[in-house]
């Protein structure tokens, strides 16, 4: 064997350790989450995790009903927002604008997935809280701040995997709705959405994903009570949230269970990605 | 196809990366506390006096090295007990458990209960603070003002500021579920400055002009009225090590218990530990 091949394997030994590293992160996270945070949950019951409603951690009630309901209520408000703006706005670069509108708006909406979580939050306080206590009532801090902000922070993943997958369909689709005398609104409502179903609604898992899992500008803009919210004025606690604003002082059990709220947020986050995963891999077959 | 003067580059890349790695990880060694720097780690309350009383005895002992983190205060305890930090850092005094570190009161801060500048309210007695907190009194009419909700602003669990504000206001209550929570003594501060319906309590040493601090039972909080016995929401700021403080460690808690540091503490807004250690002993 000469040098040149040794060479080559070398590369593929070195390429193969370097890939799986970057798996066995991900094992390691996922072991660390779950052996810190099962104990507790095992000790109490999953039951009083999942279903009380004391969130006391310093007299040993950790019930999370409130933080799931919470990251329920902000990420559905955010859906609401985020998703027909995604879709509208997908529709209208793919089929109603000129090429020359969508090459810039595009990557301009996209440069909305840069900006820093924090900017978003900061935006959310300065403007938007301000606003909601003045005209809407309540303490401004609210389900609603959270779920506009998180709705335009989720509208560039809508937006651009539903332009890709608008993009992708045969053009002889629209051709032949249009030949056949559907109107351009008719092609698209009847034609290419459902062809283009299974990636818009990835997009739109994705979406909720990130919803569910952003944490630092729902810490701003929430108020993070721990009570189910009645109104969308009502502060709200996130499962993210309860994670990031109480992990600096936590000890002991307390620490434990912020770990079990960790093992909460995963499985969930688990559930979204694989129904994303199924419904785009649909697509592709 | 690689060529032995390509194998070559690539040997070289492969081992100016390595190189590269190891520069980056001895200096980033190089930052950790050595033979000459300390770690105060802990209380977020305590942090920012604390970047101040480092930033002083270094000015004053050059080449010795104070590093100061926050954390919070049981992560400032965990930390001088497991050796991680040469000083801890708590705004709460220690749990039995925790009493085998020794501890150094180094100064008091007192509690205010804050409003936003154009609220009417100028003084509530305590229990109306509690009977507010606890969600009992839920709008400001209640009180003799405007028919608006209350908005009441608390921290977190576990932060030493709630630990005492639970312990010297509420007692055995709960604060509300409905109280927002904000992580720090800053955000809170903003909070309560940008809603004329907000009510919160942050250190006292951190009160500005855009939040009005209340009176408690007729006593408008301050220094004076602390050592005067007459202001009663304070709580110790503890540093802490693990066994007698030794070395710079030893140096650093001397200076701040010396003359010159308390006088820094007193500049600051906190409560030299001398003025009110005497009267807190007989009150808890």
């Amino acid at each position: 064997m000469g040098a040149p091949e040794k060479n080559e394997r070398l590369i593929h030994v070195s390429l193969l350790v370097v890939a799986f590293s970057a798996i066995s992160v991900l094992a390691l996270i996922s072991l660390f989450i779950f052996t810190e945070g099962l104990p507790i949950m095992f000790r109490y019951g999953f039951k009083k995790f999942l279903f009380s409603l004391d969130w006391y951690p310093s007299e040993g009630h950790f019930g999370l009903l409130p933080m799931i309901v919470g990251s329920l209520f902000v990420t559905t408000g955010a859906m609401l927002i985020g998703v027909p703006l995604g879709l509208a706005g997908a529709i209208y670069l793919t089929q109603f604008a000129s090429k020359k509108v969508r090459v810039v708006v595009k990557p301009l909406i996209e440069l909305l997935a840069g900006i820093p979580s924090v900017v978003y939050g900061f935006i959310g306080v300065v403007i938007l809280v301000p606003f909601i206590r003045e005209y809407l009532g309540g303490p401004g801090l609210s389900v609603l701040a959270a779920s506009v902000i998180l709705g335009i922070m989720i509208l560039p993943t809508i937006l651009s995997i539903s332009i890709d997958s608008l993009l992708a369909l045969p053009p002889s689709y629209r051709e032949g709705s249009i030949a056949l005398g559907a109107t351009e609104w008719q092609t698209v409502r009847m034609v290419l959405i459902p062809a283009a179903r299974s990636g818009i609604v990835a997009s739109i898992i994705l979406g909720m994903g990130r919803a569910v899992g952003e944490t630092m500008a729902v810490i701003m803009i929430a108020g993070n009570a721990t009570s189910i919210p009645h109104s969308v004025l009502d502060p709200v606690r996130t499962l993210t949230s309860n994670i990031a604003l109480e992990m600096g002082y936590a000890s002991g059990e307390h620490r434990q269970a912020l770990f079990a709220t960790g093992v909460i947020l995963f499985v969930i986050i688990m559930a979204l990605n694989t129904v994303a995963n199924l419904t785009s891999r649909k697509m592709s077959s | 196809m690689v060529d032995a003067k390509q194998f070559l580059g690539i040997k070289a890349s492969v081992v100016f990366a390595l190189l590269l790695f190891l520069a980056v990880f001895s200096s980033s060694c190089s930052l950790k506390p050595g033979h000459k720097g300390i770690t105060l780690a802990g209380s977020t309350s305590v942090q920012p006096f604390a970047d101040q009383w480092a930033e002083v005895f270094m000015t004053k002992f050059p080449g010795k090295a104070v590093n100061v983190q926050g954390g919070g205060s049981s992560a400032g305890i965990q930390a001088a007990l497991t050796g991680a930090a040469e000083v801890g850092m708590s705004s709460r005094e220690l749990k039995p458990e925790e009493k085998v570190l020794t501890e150094f009161i180094v100064a008091w801060d007192g509690l205010a209960i804050i409003v936003h500048p154009s609220n009417f309210i100028d003084n509530l007695s305590l229990l109306t603070v509690r009977d507010i907190f606890s969600g009992r009194v839920r709008s400001w009419k209640e009180i003799g003002g405007p028919e608006r909700a209350i908005h009441v602003v608390t921290r977190e669990e576990g932060s030493g500021t709630r630990g005492a504000f639970q312990e010297m206001v509420m007692g055995r209550e709960r604060i509300a579920k409905k109280a927002i929570v904000q992580d720090s003594n800053g955000t809170v501060r903003e909070v309560v400055a940008n809603d004329p319906y907000a009510i919160g309590y942050i250190s006292l040493g951190l009160v500005n002009e855009r939040v009005k601090a209340i009176k408690l039972d007729n006593v408008q909080p301050s220094l004076e009225a602390v050592v005067r016995h007459e202001y009663r929401l304070i709580r110790p700021f503890l540093l802490l090590t693990s066994g007698p403080p030794q070395g710079l460690a030893k140096e650093f808690i001397e200076f701040i218990l010396g003359e010159e540091g308390q006088d820094l503490i007193r500049r600051q807004g906190l409560i030299p530990a001398k003025l009110a250690g005497e009267i807190s002993q007989d009150e808890r």
